[in-house]
């Protein structure tokens, strides 16, 4: 009788043990709370950045041809015969604000390459030049939405 | 009432005359000490003293074995704290007044440009005894036998320096610090570039992440200047002094610093140590015989002063008071001469060209032009991961406390050094010359260009040779002598030619003479 007490005392979980690990759990429960609780805090819900939509003007300020650098946008309004569209003027590496150049864009910082449409042809740049969507308000005007991007190559023509 | 006849007046008259010294002893009730005895109650009690042991061995005291690149870090490290607190009361963390307030200190306020000089050169500093310490404890095998944990620490405060360092250069907002923040931020955004390549982002963001916690947002502004500010002045401060109390704690855990087993006391040792003085306290001039003591080993130490050291006070205070006053000298003397850079105000609109890091980044800028994610992020991991797996993966326990160990070490330093300037150097050349694969295979993946650079191919390359020194020597030292050797290497030339030779555009040219004028 008492050899099969003292049995099976072994395999159930002695109160003492049971309180342990149930101290521990909610202790390691708690702290893992508190940890996300604190990444949580540190993600700002409001942002102070500018909106990343904005518009640029009538389709007729730009006719086929222009090559406008909206430096503050950070954007590039380009307009050929195919219509109007819009090329990030960040660079894809490190942020840095890229210039045109004879064959394309060049950023400052280290060496990154695109040609015309933003497409990397040398330097560590990962990708090509976001291309950015251009919608027309009610108003007749442009709109450029550098929160959207398109395929490389969307051009549109509006009047 | 007035048991000694003397009227009050003159008894106040005589505390006054007395006055000083009867404050002095009220402070310090001991008074000087006069013993060996007294002495070392002053180390044992003081809470100030007490980090350091009673007794200092000998070779500590030689200024060839530590060159006390340790202790001046550390004070550098003090030096920085008492400045920076100069600076507090003038600088504001705001966009609008981040750059004026900075502006005030360094041309208005009165020993603002000192104290902002000595801020940053004292800083910048520490990075470099940070690392010259590192070579020593490297070089004498200082790591190991039981300090392999104090050599995390180690690598620890090396990490919690470049990210004092770094969010200090954020702070003033001016174009460098506009453009490093850019930078920055966005290299914490790099592990998108090989989770976009593997089609992981949307589950494992962590570039976001980061990105998100340190710079409230991904693109710098007034809140990012809040907690850089905050990391600055708060967070990284508590911490790094947290761990510079274990590193030292460690320290007299370990018994002090590391020694060779064979030491023994040479006639020149006399030019910075002191007899021990045994005329009072517990030793008895008369008596012929020494305290023999029993520490590990087999035999009494019989007719040595025990084990080779002697009072701390005052041989180790002595010198530890020279290196104070030599580091404060030359923190000063340098302050005095180069002003701390101050650009024009932070525009967002136009990128500095070239857009240079701070200098001690600048290595990893270059690495960072061939992939934004090995460069940033890829490559230092590794490198850190090296440094500190480097105690548990060579366990070697001879000649600890030795300068490069033997003449292997010595002949394996110098080999090793050879070898990595001439293959860093030829890379070097390499990329500049003829480019790297996008200019040949315009279409390759990205995950190529990521895994595949010159940064790579040298961490491949150093790896390979120190495991190639290991099988020839048989030695585990020598494969990370190899390493080390070539990890410094690496950090100082990469440095030197992103620093003189990387122009606008990030072009080549042989010195900044040559720059084009833009």
């Amino acid at each position: 009788m008492r050899s099969e007490d003292v049995q099976e005392k072994d395999e159930k979980v002695s109160r003492r043990d049971f309180l342990t690990i149930s101290a521990l759990a909610t202790g390691a429960l708690a702290l893992l709370g508190i940890v996300a609780g604190v990444f949580r805090f540190f993600k700002s819900d409001a942002s102070y950045e500018e909106a990343r939509s904005f518009k640029i003007g009538k389709p007729e300020n730009f006719p086929v041809g222009t090559f406008r650098n909206i430096a503050d946008k950070k954007v590039f309004i380009v307009s050929d015969d195919a219509g109007v569209y819009a090329i990030s003027s960040v660079c894809t590496h490190l942020g840095c604000l890229v210039y045109e150049t004879d064959t394309g864009f060049q950023c400052p910082c280290h060496g990154s390459k695109y040609n015309q449409v933003g497409k990397v042809i040398s330097g560590p740049a990962p990708r090509g030049l976001p291309w950015y969507e251009i919608t027309q308000d009610v108003d007749g005007s442009l709109v450029v939405d550098s929160s959207r991007e398109v395929p490389a190559g969307t051009k549109n023509r509006f009047s | 009432m007035n048991e000694t006849g003397q009227s009050g007046i003159s008894k106040f008259t005589g505390n006054l005359k007395t006055l000083a010294d009867s404050f002095t002893s009220s402070v310090f009730r001991g008074g000087k000490p006069s013993s060996d005895k007294a002495r070392a109650s002053v180390i044992y009690n003081n809470f100030f003293m007490h980090i350091q042991g009673v007794k200092t061995h000998i070779n500590t005291l030689r200024p060839s074995y530590t060159l006390g690149m340790g202790l001046i870090a550390l004070f550098l490290f003090l030096i920085v704290v008492a400045s920076g607190i100069f600076l507090m009361v003038y600088y504001n963390p705001s966009l609008e007044n981040a750059f004026k307030t900075v502006k005030n200190i360094n041309n208005v306020v009165f020993g603002g440009k000192v104290a902002r000089n000595v801020h940053k050169w004292a800083g910048e500093g520490m990075i470099v005894f940070l690392f010259l310490h590192m070579a020593r404890v490297f070089f004498t095998s200082s790591y190991k036998a039981g300090r392999e944990f104090n050599w995390l620490i180690g690598i620890v405060l090396l990490i919690l320096t470049f990210a004092l360092n770094l969010t200090g250069y954020l702070l003033p907002w001016d174009q460098l610090s506009y453009w490093a923040t850019v930078i920055v931020s966005n290299i914490m955004m790099s592990p998108k570039e090989l989770t976009d390549s593997l089609g992981l982002t949307k589950f494992f963001d962590v570039g976001t992440f980061t990105t998100d916690f340190v710079f409230a947002g991904l693109n710098p502004g007034k809140e990012s200047l809040n907690r850089i500010y905050l990391f600055h002045v708060m967070l990284l401060p508590i911490v790094i002094s947290v761990f510079v109390g274990i590193h030292f704690w460690r320290i007299r855990k370990d018994g002090g610093l590391t020694k060779p087993e064979d030491f023994s006391v040479r006639n020149s040792d006399i030019g910075y140590v002191l007899e021990p003085d045994k005329t009072s306290g517990i030793f008895p001039t008369h008596k012929t015989y020494g305290l023999m003591e029993l520490a590990k080993g087999k035999t009494p130490a019989v007719d040595k002063d025990i084990e080779n050291t002697v009072m701390s006070w005052p041989n180790l205070l002595i010198a530890e008071l020279a290196v104070l006053m030599v580091t404060l000298a030359g923190v000063l003397i340098y302050s005095y001469y180069i002003d701390a850079p101050l650009k024009e105000m932070a525009n967002a609109l136009i990128p500095e060209n070239p857009a240079k890091a701070p200098w001690y980044f600048l290595g990893l800028q270059e690495l960072l032009s061939y992939s934004a994610f090995m460069g940033g992020v890829g490559l230092p991991s590794a490198a850190l991961l090296g440094l500190a797996l480097i105690p548990y993966l060579d366990r070697e326990q001879y000649k600890v406390g030795v300068w490069f160990t033997d003449s292997t070490g010595k002949k394996i330093a110098v080999e090793s050094f050879i070898i990595s300037v001439i293959v860093i150097i030829g890379m070097l050349v390499f990329a500049v010359n003829f480019g790297w694969l996008r200019n040949w295979f315009p279409e390759i993946p990205q995950l190529v260009i990521t895994l595949i650079n010159p940064g790579s191919i040298w961490v491949g390359f150093m790896i390979l040779w120190s495991l190639f020194v290991i099988k020839r020597t048989g030695s585990t030292r020598m494969g990370a002598m190899a390493l080390f050797v070539m990890f410094l290497v690496s950090y100082v030339i990469l440095t030197y030619f992103a620093t003189e030779m990387r122009g606008p555009n990030w072009g080549f040219y042989w010195s900044k003479s040559q720059w084009p004028i833009h």
